[in-house]
């Protein structure tokens, strides 16, 4: 009983104080890609052929948030001059053509359906699928319920019954073999329901598209309400697009 | 040893010298090999010249390895050493060979077989998993089954579990897994050479340092690439970290199976602590983009050093504490002893790895070994507790997260600020093969390289330590209540990705 006294003293107090003060990552930290529009095109095409997720137009120098694990390759190779990571992560999207950008992203909380707010704003109930994730994406998910995210206090929970949830998030690049799942899954949740894709893998296959084994798209199967772009996604990413989308 | 070649870990090696043997044989000098405690590191199959042939890596305090050429049926070694099993249904699974008197012969990941022959499972793909399997049923009056997923009731991977149980006690534990197959060596072997980084950080997201080592490493020795000493020193604290982060989530994950819910909230904030610590080395909480073939992408500064330094000692104390609150609380303890039981002889048949062998008295530890990059200037962990049950995993797992932390701290004064890696094009060496070994947290990773006349790969395989550790988790559960599967589920923590591939 003493030690979980002392232990409670020295833990404290560790809730983040974010979304009402401001959080700055460490500066290694790879967020939204921020593109130098006028950088010479011999230097965006190095970067695009180099590019292993295929994520760069070269004709409008646009990067796929969705398809982009954040690897750096391009900054590395274009020294910044092309593009250059930020320590930004809000990153999330409502729309899928969206998540193409130069660095700059429509703010969210405008883009969400107005009945979603009013419906889930003061209580958001989520069942998770893990659909051929690496368990990174679900790992930095779980984290959300740690106390520092502290999530439950934004009414927002991850349920285990389908059967109990306002909406699905998805992880992973829909294996074959999870395909059945995620509908059923999907079926079982009352109507209005949201369906949120977490990840590059739920978005476009992420470092797995072109295989055979798995889908590649969750939008093909199942129209998607909320994008959150990342490799995983860090935490805050995922706070920042519930509360924008919901709150 | 006359029917194998000795190779050392990471060594490039020429396909022409690896025996090429007549199958009888090459059959007896495994299980010969695997009777005298040799184990397997590797047992894989590929395509050469159309002609099917069989490939296996195994260790004692050395790597052997040999080779065969296989017809569509052989007599099965399983049903004379465990050790083989689950890579003898693997092999069917993937290029259609039948291992005749295989004793659990049933669908690994259930997809259809790379030469697009017939199944050897009798499976119809277009049917949704698990096909034609009749799971193991126990019958009786009062017998009944517990089917759970694949979907769980957590945020975690999916996979199917058949308990069969009387009243509360579980005679037989059944896993099924293959849902998260997303054809990983497929693509190693298809894919351009730039996303083969990419991929091995995914194989499994918790095990990111550890897979793209293996990877790396692999490359480096083909392409004959040097790795500077600065970047080894990135590449051991990154692996460490990542298993410090691990340990410590899954410690306080246990706390709160048992329903000691202080330590699960005090280690859920901390886990995330040293994953930021990696953040700060990489740019990201699982290391993903750090390590690539040639060395690391970036590199440990003077500032990086220091951060990692002061967190690490503001931390130690606080892993401490919790961790005694955890491992001196009666309620606690009662839960975790004689739980989960797997002998010491069970752990040696089925080839248990990593933290789960060696709470059973499996001393294994790759980095002592087969050491990579620096740990053959590091000490080795001494383990006080090898009972085999859940009390034994969480210690030590509880003692290497001291001794990552004493290994990272030994190795943060020894960076150098050597350049960090660009992104080069490299050649394979032709004709070749290569094995590589790390010990990643949960255990012996393993990735083997095998190139063609071309220098292109032709067989990439891989072996996560969830394929050997997953059988331990169905015996820990012989005989036990089944309210303590969650329990004895969590002390092995297993990967459903690293194992679907």
């Amino acid at each position: 009983m003493l030690k979980v006294i002392k232990n409670r003293i020295e833990q404290g107090h560790r809730t983040s104080k974010y979304p009402k003060e401001p959080i700055q990552l460490y500066h290694r930290f790879r967020g939204m890609p921020k593109v130098v529009k006028d950088c010479p095109a011999e230097l965006v095409g190095r970067c695009a052929d180099a590019c292993p997720q295929e994520a760069i137009d070269r004709k409008t120098r646009q990067i796929d948030l969705g398809r982009c694990v954040f690897c750096g390759l391009c900054e590395t190779l274009s020294e910044g001059k092309f593009v250059h990571f930020s320590q930004d992560f809000e990153m999330g999207t409502s729309c899928r053509e969206d998540l193409l950008t130069l660095g700059d992203l429509p703010a969210l909380a405008e883009h969400s359906k107005k009945h979603f707010k009013k419906l889930f704003g003061r209580s958001l109930q989520l069942r998770q699928i893990s659909a051929g994730g690496c368990n990174a994406c679900e790992a930095d998910t779980n984290v959300l319920n740690t106390p520092f995210f502290d999530l439950q206090r934004f009414g927002i929970q991850f349920v285990a019954s389908p059967r109990h949830a306002d909406g699905i998030h998805v992880t992973g690049p829909i294996s074959k073999n999870m395909r059945a799942a995620v509908l059923s899954t999907f079926e079982a949740v009352p109507s209005p329901k949201v369906v949120i894709a977490s990840g590059a893998c739920s978005i476009s296959g992420g470092p797995f598209y072109g295989s055979e084994d798995v889908v590649g798209d969750l939008n093909s199967l199942i129209p998607v309400d909320l994008y959150i772009p990342g490799c995983p996604p860090h935490p805050l990413t995922t706070l920042h697009a519930l509360l924008n989308y919901f709150k | 040893m006359d029917n194998f070649l000795q190779v050392q870990n990471n060594q490039r090696v020429a396909r022409a010298d690896i025996p090429d043997l007549p199958f009888e044989v090459f059959r007896e000098a495994l299980l010969s090999l695997a009777h005298q405690g040799g184990q397997v590191v590797q047992f894989f199959a590929y395509e050469d010249r159309g002609q099917n042939r069989l490939l296996a890596v195994m260790r004692t305090d050395k790597l052997y390895v040999t080779g065969c050429e296989v017809a569509e049926t052989y007599l099965s070694l399983t049903a004379d050493s465990t050790k083989f099993h689950l890579f003898e249904r693997e092999i069917g699974e993937q290029y259609g060979i039948q291992a005749e008197g295989h004793p659990w012969w049933k669908m690994v990941r259930y997809h259809p077989n790379y030469a697009g022959g017939t199944d050897v499972f009798e499976n119809d793909y277009q049917q949704e998993i698990p096909g034609n399997y009749p799971y193991f049923t126990v019958e009786g009056k009062t017998v009944h089954e517990v089917a759970v997923g694949p979907v769980h009731a957590g945020i975690i991977e999916p996979g199917h579990f058949r308990f069969q149980c009387l009243g509360e006690r579980v005679f037989h534990l059944e896993i099924q897994l293959g849902y998260q197959h997303r054809g990983v060596e497929r693509l190693f072997q298809t894919v351009s050479a730039n996303r083969l980084p990419i991929i091995a950080e995914t194989i499994a997201g918790d095990t990111t340092i550890g897979h793209s080592l293996c990877q790396s490493q692999a490359i480096e020795s083909l392409a004959g690439l040097t790795v500077n000493k600065g970047a080894k020193v990135v590449r051991t604290i990154a692996l460490e970290l990542e298993r410090i982060a691990n340990h410590i989530g899954d410690l306080g994950a246990l706390s709160l199976d048992v329903a000691f819910n202080p330590p699960a909230a005090y280690f859920g904030r901390i886990r995330g602590e040293y994953l930021n610590l990696t953040q700060i080395l990489g740019g990201n909480r699982f290391g993903r983009g750090l390590v690539r073939p040639g060395g690391v992408t970036q590199i440990l500064g003077e500032e990086q050093e220091q951060l990692i330094s002061a967190k690490l000692a503001e931390l130690t104390p606080e892993v401490e504490h919790v961790n005694d609150l955890i491992f001196s609380s009666p309620t606690v303890l009662a839960r975790f002893d004689q739980t989960g039981t797997v002998s010491h002889a069970d752990a040696e048949a089925i080839g248990l790895v990593g933290y789960a062998g060696r709470a059973c008295g499996l001393s294994y530890d790759a980095r002592v070994a087969f050491p990579t990059e620096c740990y053959a200037d590091l000490p080795r962990n001494k383990n006080e507790r090898t009972d085999g049950d859940v009390c034994s995993r969480g210690t030590v797992r509880r003692e290497e997260i001291r001794h990552s932390t004493q290994m990272i701290n030994t190795l943060l004064p020894k960076r150098q600020e050597e350049p960090s890696v660009l992104p080069q094009e490299w050649q394979l060496a032709p004709d070749s093969f290569v094995v590589s070994i790390n010990e990643a947290w949960r255990g012996e990773v393993s990735h083997c390289i095998l190139t063609d006349a071309a220098g292109k790969i032709q067989r990439y395989k891989v072996k996560d330590p969830s394929f050997h550790n997953w059988t331990g988790l169905a015996l820990s559960l012989r005989d036990e209540g089944i309210s303590d599967f969650p329990l004895c589920n969590k002390s092995f923590n297993l990967s459903y990705c690293g194992f679907d591939l």
